[in-house]
């Protein structure tokens, strides 16, 4: 892969310290956006995928902290920068949309101000009049009818898929490089859900914009993302293009995942879950951290911890057993 | 607006309502306002003649309506002691407790909102330690006993201010800080357990990500909501203040609506308690319809309900 890479993470390292002991959301998470792909980062709640969201934003609240490790945009290092200079990058060079449009946007500010904080910060215009302009445009672009009034609207008064848009739109505005979209459809009604992703598709390719989607949502993977990345307790564990993710898929726990998706027609009385629950991050098993639930495991996985090894063209996978057959 | 309207309407049941109580508790309790009113040595006679100038020989619903039509003409009736109109007591006690209410809920206020967003900022810092301190104190330490003590300090020992207030801005300090301490307590804790719970919410996350500078998102952000709740006790506290500080104005010996409550009860002088309970009743009322009215103000989504 010699395109250029929007966003690099290497060897992230994001842990909470709490009483109980050390929880490591994030436990050495390498990662490449490149520019002008849709990569997915999936899991399971818990498994860390919002933490390494969280840790490039600079959003990781007491008691958690990056630990070690680097985050670079567009070369640009910025874990170990000052509040005052990452917030300068955030909601510029990169922004993002939480999970839910329902609480993510202040009840009591109206919307139109609220997207328009986000070019007044960074300094993309000159005047609140200039300012309003672009709102209004960018409300029109994201597809929110009657745009000049939805511009002094408060959340409440917005549907669900609207205050997405919302939240888009102001994360659109300053044009990023940059979109971190954190279950952006996960609250949303399946048909607004496919035109919020449509929306994602059609912005990114037309601003050259990189999109970094976290989702647990396969379906929502296979339907826009370029790359994906799959994460396991804090870890990635698998790494493809969406084609060879679904076509050569690698991981036993990506297996289950996928076999997890019910199908009609596919022997409807039984649905495939994987035994076991999420290891407690607090108390990682020895080796292989999904070893525990792992119906392949060897002696080996639970002594030993496996590489993020390549299994083919654009694939890799963090598993002893996938190796040896690739 | 038109909910406002409403609200107004529905005060008047609750007026009536407090009327009726009052009326029925004054008749219920031992004593005779004729016999207190006369004094020793008084024959039959005299008494008889006195109840039936006061009306008080009719029968009690007459007696009720009577009383409720000299309200509504803004004649709460004689009081028996001072053999004055009850109204116009109560509007000359009225600078007095308007006066040491605003000077209290204004050291309340300013006092209590900076405090309480200091020590939010500095959640287990040392700031927040030292006012959470303080507020905890005026919270707890009783007004009597915060009244004396400023008043020993302050007006006794060091002479800095007159030990009984006459009325006069600097006379009223020593009472306004002794009744706004405790409020001030209350809403420094308030101001900062809500803008702590606020700086937890997924829109605080938004406005960090977009790029906005710490302060930007405590006082555009988080302060405009945590503040809902502050005000509605702000609103509350300043009606208590202005119905009368029973306590501070016999400790300063102002002579405000406190007061003129604290001498019917012992003079047995059922027309002014009537007033002073009523005049209270109503600024309590008004105090928690206006701190309704400013929530909706502030809160676009209680607004689009009104």
């Amino acid at each position: 892969m010699d395109e250029k890479n929007v966003l690099e993470i290497r060897d992230l390292h994001t842990s909470f310290f709490t009483e109980k002991g050390v929880v490591r959301a994030v436990n050495g998470v390498d990662l490449n956006v490149p520019e002008g792909k849709i990569i997915g980062l999936v899991g399971e709640s818990g498994c860390g995928k919002s933490m390494t969201a969280r840790s490039v934003m600079g959003l990781v609240r007491y008691p958690g902290k990056v630990e070690s490790g680097s985050i670079r945009l567009d070369g640009k290092e910025l874990t170990g920068l000052k509040d005052q200079d990452l917030r300068e990058v955030c909601g510029n060079d990169v922004s993002m949309i939480f999970q839910e449009p329902m609480t993510s946007l202040n009840p009591v500010l109206r919307v139109g101000h609220q997207v328009e904080e986000s070019l007044l910060v960074h300094h993309k215009v000159n005047s609140r009049k200039e300012a309003k302009q672009e709102v209004i445009e960018m409300f029109n672009h994201v597809g929110i009818p009657e745009a000049e009034q939805r511009y002094s609207c408060y959340p409440h008064e917005l549907s669900g898929g609207l205050r997405q848009r919302v939240m888009i739109a102001m994360a659109m505005i300053c044009e990023p490089r940059l979109l971190i979209a954190d279950e952006p459809t996960t609250a949303l009604d399946v048909t607004v859900e496919a035109q919020i992703l449509r929306l994602m598709k059609e912005l990114c390719e037309e601003h050259g914009m990189s999109v970094l989607l976290i989702t647990h949502n396969l379906g929502v993977v296979a339907e826009i993302c370029d790359e994906v990345y799959v994460m396991y307790a804090g870890r990635i564990v698998e790494h493809a293009s969406v084609f060879s993710l679904f076509d050569h898929t690698s991981h036993p726990y990506t297996k289950g995942l996928l076999s997890s998706i019910p199908r009609i027609g596919k022997n409807p009385e039984y649905l495939h879950t994987i035994p076991g629950i999420v290891p407690n991050l607090l108390h990682l098993p020895e080796g292989c951290p999904f070893s525990t639930r792992c119906d392949l495991a060897l002696e080996r996985c639970r002594k030993e911890l496996p590489e993020l090894n390549a299994v083919g063209e654009n694939h890799e996978c963090r598993c002893f057993e996938a190796i040896k057959e690739g | 607006m038109k909910s406002a309207v409403k609200r107004v309407i529905s005060m008047i049941p609750v007026l009536l309502g407090v009327m009726l109580l009052i009326f029925i508790m004054l008749r219920i309790v031992p004593g005779d306002p004729v016999t207190v009113l006369l004094g020793e040595h008084y024959s039959q006679e005299t008494i008889d003649r006195l109840t039936a100038a006061m009306k008080l020989d009719r029968p009690l619903l007459e007696q009720f309506i009577s009383y409720v039509l000299g309200v509504l003409k803004g004649d709460l009736g004689i009081s028996y002691v001072s053999k004055r109109p009850v109204t116009m007591m109560i509007l000359q006690a009225l600078p007095y407790t308007v006066k040491l209410a605003l000077m209290a809920a204004a050291f309340a206020w300013v006092i209590g909102l900076f405090a309480g967003i200091i020590a939010a900022v500095k959640e287990n810092k040392i700031p927040d330690r030292i006012f959470m301190a303080f507020s905890l104190a005026g919270v707890s330490v009783p007004v009597f006993m915060s009244a004396l003590l400023l008043q020993y300090i302050f007006a006794f020992r060091l002479k800095l201010f007159p030990i009984t207030s006459d009325g006069s801005i600097l006379s009223m300090l020593l009472p306004a800080i002794a009744l706004g301490w405790n409020s001030a307590g209350s809403i420094a804790r308030l101001t900062r357990s809500s803008l702590i719970e606020v700086m937890q919410a997924d829109y605080i996350d938004t406005a960090r990500a977009k790029g906005l500078k710490r302060r930007s998102v405590i006082f555009g952000h988080a302060l405009k909501n945590s503040l809902l709740p502050v005000i509605t006790m702000m609103a509350i506290q300043l009606s208590s203040m202005l119905s009368g500080a029973v306590i501070t104005e016999s400790v300063f010996g102002i002579p405000g609506i406190g007061r003129l409550a604290t001498t019917s009860i012992s003079n047995r002088d059922m027309p002014l308690l009537q007033g002073t309970i009523l005049f209270t009743t109503v600024v309590i009322i008004l105090g928690n319809l206006i701190a309704d009215l400013l929530y909706s103000v502030l809160d676009p989504r209680i607004r689009s309900q009104m």
